[in-house]
């Protein structure tokens, strides 16, 4: 399976964003608020609006290319092969419709159960995500339960058909850290046994140290650092991944002391028009970094940085 | 919910209480009075005492109150003074006719509304939803009057297509037990009077449908455009759903929301009459009685109708806060 795509938000870029998941392999996407996770995720299930959003390049899926496949054609493989957890469990679920709907929907649209089957498979599946009297949970409305729970819902549902493609977006963030542990087991599970090609998307340097093969840091719509993830942990080479390792909590530092926010919004300038996007925040910034734009640069640890650092700092990150 | 549904109930009580003294109040101080309007300008001031006794109305006005709460309550309204026919028996003749009225420019307004504001806003931005702009604007400022005669000549008077005006052809055999005509003729059987009742229906509905047809289309429009934007419906997206499904489960479900309020509030206004339509299309029904007893100073029509038709409008907002919980189970826990 190969992604490779390259989408434009109308009013700020991801651009040049390419990468691919295999079977069985956990990809983690980090970066920063607003450097164009979400939407990356968004342009490979093809859920971004029809105007005002130019996508363009390509999103191949087991040899299909998705950008081009008749809309009918793509619904069938949404939901069912290509499932996606979104970030925001408070918004995602229907308000007026049970959640047990919610959930035997995918399973009857996609894997013709009956009404009966559905029930009795959604119930299993919440039980599973760790919701407790699952069959009482299937009647009631999403305002009936907690945050964390209907995280977990929106995860049952995504899991329902067995995707070959999973893309969580902050799927623990809602989540207490029990929950949340028994959550990332479940997903490390199911890309261990159904072989699920696992794209999750986090704040989290913890949860990537603890689930992803292949790191991919993001900065400003452009991955800036790609590599293993022992290779990016033992040694970061871009200052903003150093930064980030950097600003993980520990005791003798306040939390994100080397990253503070850039002066000013981001989105009032075209990043990368003018240089490295990073630039205004580096510490190794040097004349070479501007007016053009770094190129992403190796192969099996890449980079998009003309200084790149050389020594790791002394972070130590708990894998979870 | 039921609990919800007798505290409302409960709460008419006081309302209508409140509600019949300042209507009796209201009536009395309109300038003349029945006798005036009966006898006509030149009456001699001892013709309209003996009128004024004869109704009662020569007692204080608490007095007539009383006498008159207490045959509400015995189911008497009262006799029109303009008709001499009881109150009851003239509610019973037009409010039918208004209902029917009512439910079919209602039926109109939300069949054809509800869809035009769907697609105008998941066509947003192109010529069918600029049209469906310009049209409900159109359709709320066209004066009910003039597109009534405009309907009524067009389809009625030139095509010929469409009766001109009453409920019933007069020619045509058909008993009414109900006195709604549509439901008379097939409670009786009698497809003929059922088609000819229909028949009537249309141009008066569609005249009067217009005003709420072009509120339905912009409120489902504003509603769908809001819930289209919404995580959940990118959600049901990313499950690959069926186009069908979406659309009526995850959007309309939600959009539908403001637009039952709508419908209540606007069959509570329709059930109140409607004088204009009634009058251009010759429709006996409740408007055009109530205008016609305001003229005449029938105090017991004006003060029976109106107490009615507040009963009415509170039970149609309660069905609308009913029918809001069973499709929102938010405001149902509430
Ligand atoms: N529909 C849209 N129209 C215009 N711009 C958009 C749209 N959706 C997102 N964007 C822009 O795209 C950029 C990337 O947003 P995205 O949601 O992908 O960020 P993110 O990395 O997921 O952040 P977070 O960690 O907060 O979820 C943001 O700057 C946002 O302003
Ligand atoms: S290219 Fe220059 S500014 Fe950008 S991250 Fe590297 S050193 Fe810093
Ligand atoms: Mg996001």
């Amino acid at each position: 399976m190969v992604f490779r795509q390259r989408g434009r938000a109308d009013v700020r870029a991801v651009d040049g964003v390419s990468f691919s998941v295999s079977p069985g392999e956990t990809v983690g996407l980090v970066g920063e608020s607003g450097c164009g996770k979400s939407v990356t995720s968004l342009a490979i299930m093809g859920l971004l609006p029809k105007r005002g959003v130019r996508v363009e390049g390509s999103v191949a899926f087991d040899g299909t290319e998705l950008l081009a496949l008749p809309p009918d054609k793509l619904r069938a493989l949404r939901g069912r092969e290509l499932a996606v957890v979104f970030q925001d469990p408070m918004t995602s679920l229907n308000p007026v419709v049970p959640i047990g709907t919610q959930v035997t929907e995918v399973l009857t649209r996609h894997r013709g159960l009956s009404n009966g089957e559905a029930r009795r498979e959604a119930a299993d599946l919440l039980r599973r995500v760790g919701i407790p009297d699952p069959s009482r949970r299937l009647r009631e409305y999403p305002h009936q339960l907690s945050g964390g729970m209907r995280q977990r819902a929106l995860i049952a549902t995504a899991l329902a058909c067995r995707p070959r493609l999973l893309i969580a977006d902050e799927p623990t963030t809602a989540l207490d850290v029990t929950i949340q542990a028994q959550i990332l087991e479940l997903l490390r599970t199911l890309v261990a046994e159904s072989g699920t090609a696992l794209i999750l998307i986090t704040h989290d340097l913890g949860v990537v140290a603890g689930m992803c093969d292949t790191v991919h840091v993001m900065y400003s719509g452009r991955i800036v650092e790609r590599a293993p993830r022992h290779d990016l942990f033992r040694d970061p080479r871009h200052p903003y991944t150093g930064g980030l390792l950097a600003s993980v909590p520990r005791l003798d530092q306040p939390r994100g002391a080397r990253l503070e926010p850039i002066k000013g919004s981001p989105r009032d300038t075209i990043p990368w028009a003018t240089g490295c996007a990073f630039a205004p925040r580096c510490p190794n910034r040097i004349e070479a970094c501007t007016p053009e734009a770094p190129e992403l640069v190796g192969e099996r640890h890449a980079l998009r940085c003309v200084n790149p650092l050389r020594s790791a700092p002394e972070a130590k990150v708990v894998p979870r | 919910m039921l609990g919800f549904v007798v505290r409302r109930l409960a709460l008419l009580v006081p309302i209508l209480l409140g509600l019949s003294v300042l209507l009796f109040l209201w009536v009395r101080a309109l300038p003349g009075g029945p006798a005036e309007a009966l006898l006509g300008e030149r009456a001699t001031p001892e013709a309209v005492e003996r009128v004024k006794k004869l109704y009662g109305l020569d007692r204080p006005w608490y007095e007539q109150y009383l006498t008159w709460v207490g045959n509400v309550f015995r189911g008497d309204l009262g006799v029109s003074s303009r008709t001499q026919h009881p109150v009851v028996e003239e509610l019973l003749r037009t409010f039918p006719a208004t209902v029917e009225l009512a439910l079919t420019a209602m039926i109109f307004a939300v069949g054809v509304g509800v869809p035009v504001g769907y697609l105008a806003a998941r066509r947003h931005g192109t010529w069918l939803d600029h049209l469906s702009v310009a049209g409900s604007l159109f359709g709320i400022t066209i004066p009910v009057f003039f597109l009534g005669y405009m309907l009524k000549f067009a389809f009625a008077e030139k095509l010929g297509i469409l009766p001109t005006d009453g409920r019933q052809d007069p020619l045509l055999d058909a008993e009414h037990p109900t006195g709604f005509y549509v439901l008379d003729g097939l409670v009786t059987g009698n497809p003929e009077a059922l088609g000819d009742a229909l028949a009537h229906l249309v141009l008066p509905g569609v005249a009067l449908g217009t005003i709420p047809l072009a509120i339905v289309v912009r409120i489902t429009r504003a509603s769908v455009l809001d819930v289209l934007h919404e995580d959940y419906v990118r959600t049901a997206e990313a499950k690959g759903l069926a186009p069908a499904t979406i659309r009526g489960r995850h959007v309309l479900r939600n959009a539908l929301l403001p637009v039952v309020t709508i419908i209540g509030l606007q069959v509570g206004l329709l059930l109140g009459g409607a004088v204009l339509t009634e009058t251009v299309f010759a429709f006996p029904g409740f408007g055009k009685f109530m205008a016609d007893s305001i003229v005449a100073r029938d105090y017991a029509v004006l003060q029976g109708f109106i107490l009615f038709t507040a009963v009415i409008f509170v039970l149609v907002n309660l069905l609308v806060d009913v029918a809001y919980g069973l499709i929102d189970p938010r405001v149902r826990a509430a």
